[in-house]
């Protein structure tokens, strides 16, 4: 009896494919999801600095508005006549010192006409969002400016650099050469204060810092008038700005940040406006509780947290992991160290925001205080949250990764080249600084990508160790010792969290969140490539050590 | 047995070429070995893996300035041996070491002997090539690097100097600070052999360092040993019985543990004392 071959069948052949299907399935959801959460983020994000065209709205019922498109939506369970649903359109029509509002919503079916008016001018300034309307006169010193509107338009062009000149150098006295002085002051007080407490009699260190004090008041009252004068000569500068209703608004130039009338923009235009307001947002300092201008502060925040976050966990964890794969004697206590410190890595991070909180921030920074700034406590310096504290915080939070890349980069190390150590007469100190290290340098920086990629992202465990809403200072400035480690700073992903949940504006400022989003992907990004090309120069470097 | 093949012929007029060598100091015989200086003894070593015993007693002086040979089938502990000699299986946990193995007199598992100090006197090559993942120029430097040493000059020097000795000199001299791993294998493992010479040993141990190489590489080592033999006493772990008899002026043979014959090669080649040792030169196991 032969046996005869059964033909495989069509289902057969089917159930075979099953497997590539369901797996190719399985990472095609993932990939879409990421794709999407991308596309997502920056279609939002990117077109939100492009200057859009001001519409202006009459309604059936004679009001009229001038603003820009924001969104348009169906109004729900509301149908025409055809059993379309009707749509109401969202429009921004800015000015909130004299309306009250920033958008309004505007049912479709009301709108009598709709119009570009020519010659709207969209204003940001410095305080009450943005301005649409027209410009109705310019006045300065030499004389008013009215009448044809092209005429007044382009003599607040030809103003506006002057008035953010003069915007700049009183904001640098201001802030620069008044906070120089305040900060000597405060140092010379301090000084004084620790004379009291020392309870010497050192009368003579006294008053000598004593006279310092009086130099700098009598040099800030020079100042002072300088500001006032200042202030006075760019009081002079103003632009009478009109709304769609009539109403005018007087306001500075100094204080206004950009204008251009965006129904008159070539393309070119809306690419350099476009350009301007991207320049801001990366390089200038945030306005309006954080809802317009720059986010430079969060941006240098987020990176020297980092920073400092990898020079704390890289050594910590590297050692740590000598320790457990070279010296520790394998037995079931290593093991359960091992299995602890892998759990660590799933703590809550707010768990450890709570530890370093209570750890560094009062216990640690609270004895600092106490041993090296009494004379300025009961004021905090180290013993409040600061970026220092944030950043070994979240080093204890990413060390579990640091310790197991390395462990693994350790065990990858071939055991041919520490027994040659070995022989060659080296300790074993010298086996593992010289050979073994340098083997998982690799490794090493793969569990660093990795911690850096994870540290940045956090926000919980800062919310409570140093990240505030709106830092006055960097933490790095010309003012010594430069490197001010107590000092809260600002960070990127809380102001995510901040301008888009805790914002007064929140429709407003919904696109700064997407762009925050953007910046801080790239800056998480920029890293970890700085990072992965180090990695593998070195890879370069160690080819064919696994031989 | 001793069948003529490519690198038996390279050695043969290696030897040749050595005759006046071979002259003055006859292939030692078996009465004859007393008379060398001894560079190290083995009395009744036993080596322990926990409960089970791979070096069953083995007694043995090593003649100075003569190649060593170790051979045996698979598993018969030539290489738990070998790196008794220079305490190399101190990081083996559970491994424990009886009896008394002594260097020039010296005990060298007496705790007060500086185990960095043995090895620095007893270099060792290993079965597998494993230079350092660094530049041919640190590898050879390492063993004095470790040890201290930082002149430019006296690094350079001998670095040159152990290359040239290793063979090496001449393939490697324009590319220093290349990757040792970049070498082929049989470079490699002559590059291991100039590390472990550059620090100046008393002993040089290879522990079957041809069985990963091509014939031509192969030759190329025996050559080299041939040299070094001067200057070095060697002790060469080998499962090649061809090999043993190209290279050594005295063999050992090792069972199961056990040394079944320990004399000079030609002898212990040409008229085994034990039927296990013929049986194994003559093919019949192993």
């Amino acid at each position: 009896m032969t046996r005869t071959r059964r033909p495989r069948g069509r289902l057969q052949f089917l159930l075979d494919q099953l497997p590539v299907w369901m797996t190719g399935i399985t990472f095609g959801v993932a990939l879409l999801m990421i794709v999407g959460l991308l596309s997502l983020i920056l279609a939002k994000g990117l077109g939100t600095f492009w200057p859009a065209p001001l519409e202006e709205v009459r309604l059936k019922d004679g009001s009229r508005y001038l603003g820009l498109v924001h969104r348009t939506e169906a109004i729900p369970h509301q149908f025409a006549a055809d059993g379309r649903p009707l749509q109401r359109t969202f429009f921004r029509i800015g000015n909130r010192d004299l309306y009250g509002v920033d958008f309004v919503w505007v049912d479709d079916a009301q709108i009598d006409s709709q119009n570009r008016l020519r010659n709207a001018v969209a204003v940001e300034r410095l305080e009450w969002g943005p301005f649409y309307g027209t410009v109705a006169q310019v006045k300065t010193p030499s004389g008013v400016i009215g009448g044809a509107a092209d005429s007044v338009w382009l003599a607040l062009r030809h103003e506006l650099p002057g008035g953010r000149k003069r915007f700049q150098a009183i904001r640098h006295i201001e802030k620069k050469v008044i906070g120089d002085i305040n900060f000597a002051m405060e140092e010379h007080r301090l000084a004084i204060k620790r004379l009291g407490l020392s309870r010497a009699a050192q009368s003579a260190e006294r008053t000598q810092h004593e006279r310092a004090i009086a130099d700098l008041e009598a040099r800030y009252a020079g100042i002072a008038e300088e500001l006032e004068r200042k202030r006075t000569d760019d009081r002079a500068y103003r632009v009478v700005l009109a709304e769609i209703g009539g109403r005018t608004k007087e306001l500075p130039i100094s204080s206004l940040v950009r204008v251009h009338r965006p129904n008159q923009l070539s393309w070119a235009g809306c690419v350099g406006v476009y350009l301007d307001r991207l320049r801001e947002f990366i390089f200038e300092q945030p306005r309006e509780a954080n809802s317009e201008g720059g986010v430079a502060p969060a941006i240098f925040g987020t990176v020297m947290m980092t920073l400092l976050m990898t020079l704390a966990v890289v050594p910590l964890g590297v050692l740590a992991a000598l320790y457990l794969h070279e010296y520790a004697k394998q037995g079931w206590l290593v093991s359960i160290v091992r299995i602890a410190v892998n759990n660590l890595a799933g703590v809550p991070s707010i768990v450890f925001g709570v530890f370093g909180l209570g750890f560094f921030c009062y216990l640690i920074g609270g004895t600092i205080d106490q041993l090296f700034f009494p004379e300025r406590l009961p004021t905090p310096t180290f013993g409040g949250g600061g970026i220092l504290w944030a950043s070994l915080t979240l080093s204890l939070l990413t060390v579990p990764v640091v310790i197991v890349a390395t462990e693994e980069a350790l065990a990858a190390v071939p055991n041919g080249i520490r027994a040659a150590s070995l022989a060659c007469g080296a300790t074993k100190f010298q086996t593992i600084w010289r050979v073994v290290l340098p083997a998982a340098v690799p490794g090493i920086l793969t569990g660093t990508i990795l911690a850096m990629a994870r540290g940045a992202g956090e926000v919980a465990p800062l919310m409570i160790t140093g990240v505030v809403k709106l830092a006055p200072d960097l933490p790095l400035d010309h003012l010594a010792p430069f490197l001010h480690l107590e000092r809260r700073f600002m960070h990127l992903g809380f102001h995510i969290y901040d301008v888009g949940f805790q914002s007064p504006n929140v429709e407003a400022s919904k696109a700064m969140v997407y762009m925050t989003t953007i910046l801080l992907l790239g800056v998480v990004v920029c890293l970890n490539l700085t990072a992965m090309q180090v990695r593998g120069r070195l890879r370069e470097q160690f080819r064919g050590a696994e031989v | 047995m001793m069948a003529s093949n490519g690198p038996m012929l390279a050695v043969g007029k290696l030897v040749v070429g050595m005759g006046r060598k071979a002259d003055e100091t006859p292939p030692p015989q078996a009465g004859k070995l007393a008379k060398d200086a001894t560079a190290m003894t083995l009395q009744d070593v036993h080596v322990w893996y926990g409960p089970s015993r791979a070096i069953k007693g083995v007694t043995m002086a090593i003649p100075e300035h003569r190649v060593t040979a170790l051979i045996g089938p698979s598993g018969c502990g030539k290489s738990t041996l070998i790196r008794c000699l220079n305490r190399l299986n101190d990081l083996i946990e559970g491994l424990r070491v009886e009896g008394r193995i002594s260097l020039h007199g010296e005990d060298i598992n007496d705790p007060r002997l500086d185990v960095i100090t043995l090895r620095k006197r007893i270099g060792m090559v290993f079965q597998k090539s494993n230079p350092f993942p660094k530049s041919i120029y640190e590898n050879v430097a390492y063993g004095l690097r470790v040890d201290g040493e930082h002149r430019r000059e006296v690094l350079d020097q001998v670095v040159e100097e152990s290359l040239k000795r290793a063979a090496l000199w001449d393939e490697v001299k324009d590319r220093l600070r290349a990757n040792a791993l970049g070498l082929s294998g049989g470079q490699q493992q002559r590059l291991c052999i100039a590390r472990a010479i550059a620090t100046e040993p008393e002993v040089l141990l290879l522990d079957e360092p041809c069985s990963a190489l091509d014939p031509i590489a192969t030759g190329k080592i025996e050559e080299l040993l041939y040299a070094l033999k001067d200057a070095y006493t060697i002790i060469i772990v080998t499962h090649n019985m061809q090999q043993a008899a190209r290279v050594s002026d005295v063999t050992g043979f090792l069972l199961m543990g056990e040394l079944i014959e320990f004399d000079a090669t030609e002898k212990l080649f040409t008229t085994p004392h034990d039927p296990r040792t013929e049986a194994y030169i003559t093919g019949r196991f192993g």
